[in-house]
């Protein structure tokens, strides 16, 4: 097998190996981490949970910032209402309290979950560093198929470990379709 | 999500998604109806008439920007008119497509996949019509505004203990919510299209809209649990939605409004009607574009059942509010029950009755669930039953109120009508365009739904 090489003169971003199987990639995947690599990522058209066992990935802040925002909204809607009927515009209607506390929990749930629900999903694409509309590994022509039928694996070059005709050759030892490098 | 679970006595209704289909194929078919597809006949014709109709809302909309909420039918004491009833009945029908994407999700069902996307633009398009019914009633649409709390000159501020204002957030959370996790789910298909597409326009459009998506899995599982999370949020979220709409009613201190029962009765009818209506435009849809194998009968067939239990809690609703009604001891309570009942608008009630206790009754039988053309002609029924049943709540309720001096009949005008039949046309002009230029199916759910899309031997080795 033949690596596609871009130019011996550029830095490249990585290299790429191409898998048929969601198997392959996340065996792939396991002996690349055993090998010693950290900096690298697999791509599968869907997600697949085994990968999140054979990288070791478990990011559980998308929760924790959900949780504070959830906090938050559940505070600041309280206080939203509270601080109008009480001290904003304090109405005494039959002498009932002004803060009347289950009046106001509709409002201060529909706050909860407004408010946790855009973090979850902001902080989800923050952390993913979207939008992106341009990155590296869009340069391999092959990985439009990323989206589609195949799974991927990059090993980047600013990792350790890499070595631009070893790397190629480890993973080529991993049985892919195909491998090549990532332009910049 | 897990391997699906296929018990025995669903294997005979069909799988979830047919033989025959690989990665490539699943993304293909779904894809190519966005990009390859040529734009055909009967989706001009569709549209167009869509289109048209959707005019009755401009023009009924202008004319009561000029005249006022007069042109209406609404007087004292029917004060609520069709706006509220088709305010609640567009409202119940989005919530069917939060709770086949949200809580199906939750509970793992993965014959949901093929549908949440469907459902959930169908949830933003019906708010969408319920959101415009308020807003017009309140005469001045031009001062929306003043429904949200902001600092303003006159020093005022909403009451915050009034139930219409919890509609203001409720819907308005409700909307966003649901934006939100269609997007999030759009993201990965629109890479798919991204990286389909062959035109340069279109790798521009969804490039950006897919924010540059390249399936990491770094990326994928900090979006699995996002997507988790909104599910949880918009699970209570659906159901709060719902009891808050029939908390502007059960609040109130008017007989026929002020029960116990409203709000679950309420969101029972709403995930009902919603199920109808998904039915409604599924079965055309599958039919039109072919794609029996993925929305297959399996799917039709849970969903009728999903409509029978739901039907079942609403006819309970019902003779629970006759016996409430009898039960009060009230003499308002028992004259509204019977007027309800007896009086001039007795056909509306019975027909309600028909359509939504006698109907679904039909759904038992397994020939009937099956029978596409016969579900599709029963879930119009229930959609018209759902309506009925607002009607009814609105109206019966408010015409014959305290003082028989006071009585009145509400009848809708020429006005009511085109602004709801409007809100037809807008709704299905959407659901023509979102067919059109969005992948109506979740083509990431569907390939993990695929045999062989599971890592079949155990990593740890």
């Amino acid at each position: 097998m033949s690596v596609h090489t871009v130019d011996d003169l550029h830095p490249i971003y990585g290299i790429m190996a191409e898998f048929e199987t969601p198997g392959e990639l996340v065996e792939a995947a396991r002996r690349t981490r055993e090998a010693g690599f950290r900096n690298f990522d697999a791509y599968s058209p869907y997600p697949l949970h085994e990968l999140d066992e054979a990288m070791d990935l478990h990011d559980n802040r998308v929760s924790l910032f959900t949780l504070i925002g959830g906090l938050l909204g559940c505070v600041g809607g309280f206080g939203l209402c509270a601080w109008c009927m009480a001290v904003a515009l304090p109405l005494n209607i039959g002498g009932r309290p002004l803060v009347s506390v289950p009046m106001y929990i509709p409002i201060t749930f529909e706050c909860t979950i407004l408010i946790a629900g855009l973090t979850a999903a902001i902080s989800m694409l923050m952390m993913n560093g979207l939008p992106r509309p341009y990155h590296p590994v869009f340069n391999v022509e092959r990985f439009a198929n990323a989206s589609r039928n195949k799974f991927f694996l990059c090993i980047e070059s600013d990792d350790p470990g890499f070595n631009r005709v070893d790397t190629a050759r480890f993973l080529e030892s991993l049985d892919p379709e195909e491998v090549a490098e990532v332009a910049r | 999500m897990q391997q699906p679970v296929e018990l025995p006595d669903r294997i005979e209704v069909g799988p979830v998604i047919d033989e025959g289909h690989s990665l490539a194929s699943v993304s293909d078919k779904i894809g190519g109806i966005v990009l390859k597809r040529k734009t055909t006949l009967g989706w001009i014709f569709g549209f167009l008439i869509s289109f048209v109709v959707l005019q009755n809302l401009m023009a009924s909309a202008t004319w009561l920007f000029l005249k006022g909420v007069g042109v209406w039918g609404i007087n004292i004491p029917v004060g609520w008119g069709f706006a509220i009833v088709n305010f609640v009945w567009w409202i119940g029908i989005g919530h069917a497509g939060t709770l086949i994407s949200a809580i199906l999700l939750l509970l793992n069902q993965s014959w949901r996949n093929a549908i949440n996307r469907f459902a959930e633009a169908m949830t933003l398009f019906a708010v969408m019509c319920a959101g415009m019914f308020p807003v017009l009633h309140t005469g001045r649409p031009w001062l929306a505004y003043w429904l949200f709390p902001y600092p303003n000159t006159m020093d005022l501020w909403p009451q915050f203990r009034s139930p219409l204002l919890w509609d203001v957030f409720a819907v308005s959370t409700y909307f966003t919510i649901s934006a939100v996790f269609w997007y999030v789910g759009l993201i990965p298909d629109l890479a798919t299209l991204r990286d389909t597409s062959k035109k340069r326009w279109q790798q521009v459009t969804f490039g950006l809209l897919a924010m540059g998506w390249r399936g990491s899995a770094r990326h994928w599982q900090r979006y699995e649990k996002a997507s988790l999370l909104l599910a949880g949020l918009a699970t209570p979220l659906v159901v709060s939605v719902h009891t808050v709409v029939s908390f502007d009613f059960a609040v109130s201190m008017l007989p026929g409004w002020h029960t116990t029962i409203f709000p679950p009765y309420f969101v029972a009818g709403a995930i009902y009607s919603g199920f109808a209506m998904v039915l409604s435009l599924m079965i055309p849809l599958r039919h039109f574009y072919g794609l029996q194998d993925v929305i297959t009968m399996r799917h039709l067939n849970n969903m009728a059942k999903v409509t029978l239990a739901t039907g079942l809690i609403v006819g309970y609703g019902y003779i629970m509010e006759a016996f409430f009604g009898y039960f009060s001891a009230d003499v308002y309570e028992k004259f509204m029950i019977w007027n309800r009942m007896t009086g001039p608008y007795a056909m509306f009630y019975w027909t309600l009755i028909l359509c939504n206790v006698i109907t679904p009754q039909f759904f038992w039988f397994k020939r009937i669930r099956t029978n596409v053309f016969v579900l599709w002609c029963l879930s119009i029924v229930v959609n018209i039953g759902m309506w009925l049943e607002r009607f009814v709540i609105v109206i019966t309720s408010l015409h014959r109120d305290f003082l028989p001096s006071s009585w009145s009949m509400y009848w809708p005008t020429v006005w009511d009508w085109l602004t709801f039949t409007g809100t037809l046309g807008f709704f299905m002009t959407c659901i023509f365009l979102f067919i059109r230029v969005l992948p109506s199916i979740t083509i990431f759910e569907l390939r993990m739904l695929l045999p062989g899309a599971r890592v079949k031997e155990p990593i740890a080795q």
